[in-house]
């Protein structure tokens, strides 16, 4: 089972879906991936208890609506076996897709840092809980803790809350004094403004961070350093997550180049010739920023220059606001240091801080201690690393997740003309 | 409303719930356990920590990005 | 030890052939300095396999020998080196490879080796997840596995060995120059650096042989051997072009380990999706459900083959004070304690444990020049 795309997007968020309706009138053959069973991406993730915004459901009616763009459903990104071509993956069967051009709106994940006990059921990413409330999580009257940093930990919150659970703390990391800058600038987005009066909830404590989760076989309480004192909660849940890392394993692999920690593209959202990217894979900016840029990206990709131009400053309006974002929320370094010599680091080996610490480099370290070789691919703990330590993660290699072995058997198997 | 048996024990769930969801509201939301013996759960809630790893009809999938269906087999101990 | 040298012996590698000869000598009370370029070779990608193989009675020898040594090490083993004894289950697909199998159980059974003859519906009761039609099989009790990284690391962390990140871009018998001009010496150079060995003495016929291998998630109590087809012997390590064998091993964490391809004239390290697609099919040709499982890692590494499948192990006989242990193939973690006690006993003028002849350097390099 062989496919053609004019255009491949990956990634069905708000800039996957952007750079599809932008691409779409061209009459080009779209074909768009996700791997969740909807489309909607993260911050527009669809579910029994999820409410999408009206404008994501009219995007994503839009989408349904041309009958040039197909949606791959539940469909991951398995191998790049040549140029201009992809292995994937869905529930039921691998197949290849073939490309003329491609877009990679391969969104963001929550930077996880290891503290003790964050392995013990009951904790969450921040981000993480909000996806699996959303997806029919129950939490109707559970105390929950919310914690880590960014706006992330105010929107987690408002859906717990809505659903029932029974908030304790937001334990924001940051200071009071860079919260309220970044709020005092918030007038220049004036939805934001907006948002942020309705997100805003009592318990928000800034200067706060955990120490630890407690419990035997779960989560039962919480300690926190809140502005110095040592506070313990009893809680059912705690989601804790610490800002966003853009996901740019599949740009790596297919040759993007980096800017920092995210995939770096031009004016035009291009990496190089007739690949781009768009979105929070590109840097962290919020569902406007990722609009834009998939959206110029879309324009782009089908050689339609001046509409993309025509976006050129909207993308610099919401550009400022990520900056002034990403300034406020950066991490307290005493965050690098609350993982003890047992605590984990790599859930999937088992692998504790102490057989870590002492390498000179990640390729080191996961040889000696099998951190970063089990089934997430360091995508967890090689974000956790590179803050700990300061180590660059490796290029990924195929597969890129997690595939039935079917799958790697039905690429080609004739050794290619030497 | 599709029914699923998880470990054994039959839950019926509204539509669009996702495994995950299920293990929470008809189980201690386990998923998995880990390779020095520690249950887990679901951590990051979008397919990338593979915490949430279950055996769904025989094969190996993520309970976070997958929707219950009628009949299906979800084992966390296999 | 002379003042002037370095250490009383530099070993150039610290895979698990360097790091055995390390040990070996330190425990004898040298000193010891191990340099590394920090390349990772064979010994990170490999698949850490215990195993007896009689191509050859040279290769019996030195595996048998071996294989011994390690059983009496595994106590001493830490739990990161995942030490187990599960034996190699070699598989016949049909009447004539089942005939390969009888003849190697007499040749084994006749060198002390102990193994036994499983006969079809045996197999499938020890392996049920073996395909149905398959002939029968060899059980080689004493073959087992462990994680090599961590085992050489273990062998590194021995009193007198020094170890060192440094890159050795020239030898000159018992000297060696590194990348940063400097000179070091020793009583004896041993190189055991793998594929790299030919950057410093070109006239080595070692060649890199590419493999590919890939694990699996976990799979608990799936596959209790390690499970190799005898078209093994026939197929993969004798083939000249590209070629696989099933070759499926069970981690202690319950995940498969598959291999094995092979592969000459090639220094690339990506993975080539054809050849991982050949090497997974062979091995679902006798395990089927294989294909249903999860693959979450794939890699390749480059195993130093020299030309009759059998290492270099002695003074080079043109390079006095250089001493050579490489040219391995797929089978140095096997032999990394006989390499080291032939090495060993042949610096200390002392008579081998086992006859040191078959893996002389100079049946390639010709008769030393020195006396």
């Amino acid at each position: 089972m062989n496919e053609y795309a004019d255009l491949l997007i990956v990634g069905a968020g708000p800039a996957g879906m952007a750079a599809a309706l932008a691409a779409a009138p061209s009459g080009a053959r779209i074909v768009m991936l996700d791997d969740n069973p909807l489309a909607g991406g993260q911050i527009w993730r669809d579910g029994p208890q999820a409410s999408v915004p009206i404008q994501a459901r009219r995007m994503r009616e839009r989408v349904q609506s041309h009958r040039n763009i197909l949606h791959h459903a539940s469909t991951r990104v398995i191998a790049n076996p040549g140029p201009k071509q992809l292995l994937v993956e869905d529930d039921e069967h691998g197949w290849l897709i073939s490309y003329d051009k491609l877009i990679l709106c391969t969104g963001a994940r929550e930077l996880l840092l290891p503290f003790p006990g964050w392995t013990l059921p009951g904790v969450t990413g921040a981000g993480g809980l909000q996806a699996l409330i959303k997806a029919g999580l129950p939490v109707q009257d559970q105390r929950v803790v919310i914690a880590g940093s960014g706006p992330l930990l105010l929107a987690s919150a408002a859906t717990a809350k809505k659903h029932g659970a029974n908030l304790q703390c937001i334990a924001e990391q940051a200071s009071l004094k860079a919260v309220a800058g970044f709020a005092a600038q918030l007038p220049r987005w004036p939805n934001k403004l907006l948002q942020s009066f309705t997100l805003f909830d009592r318990h928000y404590r800034t200067g706060t961070h955990v120490l630890a989760a407690l419990g035997s076989d779960r989560l039962e309480a919480v300690r926190l350093s809140q502005q110095g004192k040592i506070v313990e909660l009893a809680c059912d849940r705690l989601a804790c997550g610490f800002g966003l890392i853009p996901n740019i394993q599949l740009g790596q692999a297919l040759g993007y180049a980096l800017e920092g920690q995210a995939l770096a593209v031009d004016a035009w959202q291009a990496s190089r010739i007739d690949h781009y990217a768009a979105g929070e894979c590109t840097g962290f900016g919020g569902s406007e920023l990722a609009l834009v840029e998939g959206a110029i990206a879309g324009h782009a990709a089908m050689g339609d220059v001046e509409a993309a131009r025509q976006l050129w400053p909207r993308r610099a309006r919401w550009q400022g606001f990520a900056k002034a974002l990403n300034q406020a929320f950066a991490l307290d370094p005493r965050l690098k240091s609350l993982a003890r010599p047992d605590t984990l680091v790599c859930r999937c080996e088992d692998v504790p801080h102490g057989a870590l610490a002492g390498h000179t480099d990640w390729r080191a370290a996961k040889l000696a201690s099998r951190c970063g070789m089990g089934a997430c691919q360091g995508r967890v703990c090689g974000g956790a690393v590179q803050h700990l330590f300061g180590w660059s993660p490796s290029t990924p290699r195929p597969p890129f997740s997690p595939a039935r072995i079917e799958t790697l058997m039905s690429l080609d198997d004739t050794p290619p003309a030497s | 409303m599709p029914e699923l048996m998880l470990d054994g024990r039959a839950l019926r769930v509204a539509e669009g719930t996702s495994v995950a969801a299920a293990l929470a509201l008809g189980s201690d939301g386990c998923t998995r356990t880990s390779v020095s013996g520690q249950r887990r759960a679901p951590l990051c809630g979008m397919g990338i920590c593979q915490e949430c790893r279950v055996t769904i009809d025989g094969r190996r999938r993520l309970a976070c990005q997958t929707l219950c269906r009628d009949g299906m087999q979800v084992e966390t101990r296999p | 030890m002379n003042r002037s040298h370095a250490a009383d012996v530099i070993v150039i590698g610290a895979g698990i052939i360097g790091a055995a000869c390390a040990q070996a000598l330190a425990r004898r009370g040298l000193q010891v300095l191990v340099l590394d370029a920090g390349l990772h070779g064979a010994t990170a990608a490999g698949m850490g396999h215990l195993l007896v193989l009689d191509d050859n009675p040279a290769e019996l020898a030195l595996s048998n020998y071996s294989l011994q040594r390690w059983r009496e090490q595994a106590a001493d083993l830490p739990e990161g080196c995942a030490y187990r004894s599960n034996g190699t289950l070699w598989l016949a697909a049909n009447a004539e490879e089942m005939a390969v199998a009888h003849s190697k159980y007499l040749n084994l059974q006749a060198h002390g080796v102990a193994c036994e003859l499983v006969g079809a519906k045996a197999l499938r009761q020890r392996e049920p997840e073996l395909h149905e039609g398959l002939e029968g099989g060899l059980l080689i009790n004493g073959d087992g596995i462990l994680y090599a990284p961590a085992t050489a690391n273990w062998m590194l962390d021995t009193p007198n060995i020094h170890q060192r990140r440094a890159r050795v871009i020239e030898v000159d018998g018992n000297r060696v120059r590194l990348d940063d001009g400097q000179w070091l010496s020793a009583e004896a150079v041993v190189l055991a650096n793998g594929i790299q060995a030919n950057e410093l003495c070109p006239e080595l016929p070692i060649e890199p042989k590419k493999g590919h291998l890939l694990i699996t998630d976990r799979y608990p109590a799936t596959v209790t051997h390690t499970l190799v087809e005898l078209g093994y012997v026939t197929s993969a390590h004798n083939a000249k072009g590209p070629s696989t064998a099933c070759n499926i091993q069970p981690r202690p964490t319950g995940q498969l380990f598959i291999g094995a391809s092979r592969q000459f004239g090639t220094t690339d390290p990506q993975v080539e999706g054809w050849m991982l697609a050949k090497m997974l099919k062979r091995a679902a040709q006798y395990m089927p459900g294989l294909a249903r499982l999860n693959g979450i890692r794939a890699w390749t590494g480059f195993r130093a083959a020299s030309p009759d499948g059998l290492p270099l192990v002695g003074q080079h006989p043109q390079r006095q004070g250089l001493w050579l242990a490489v040219g391995h193939e797929g089978l140095g973690v096997t032999t990394a304690p006989g390499t080291a006690d032939l090495l060993a006993a042949q610096l200390f003028n002392e008579t081998p444990p086992l006859a040191a002849h078959p893996y002389l350097p100079q049946r390639f390099l010709g008769e030393p020049a020195y006396a």
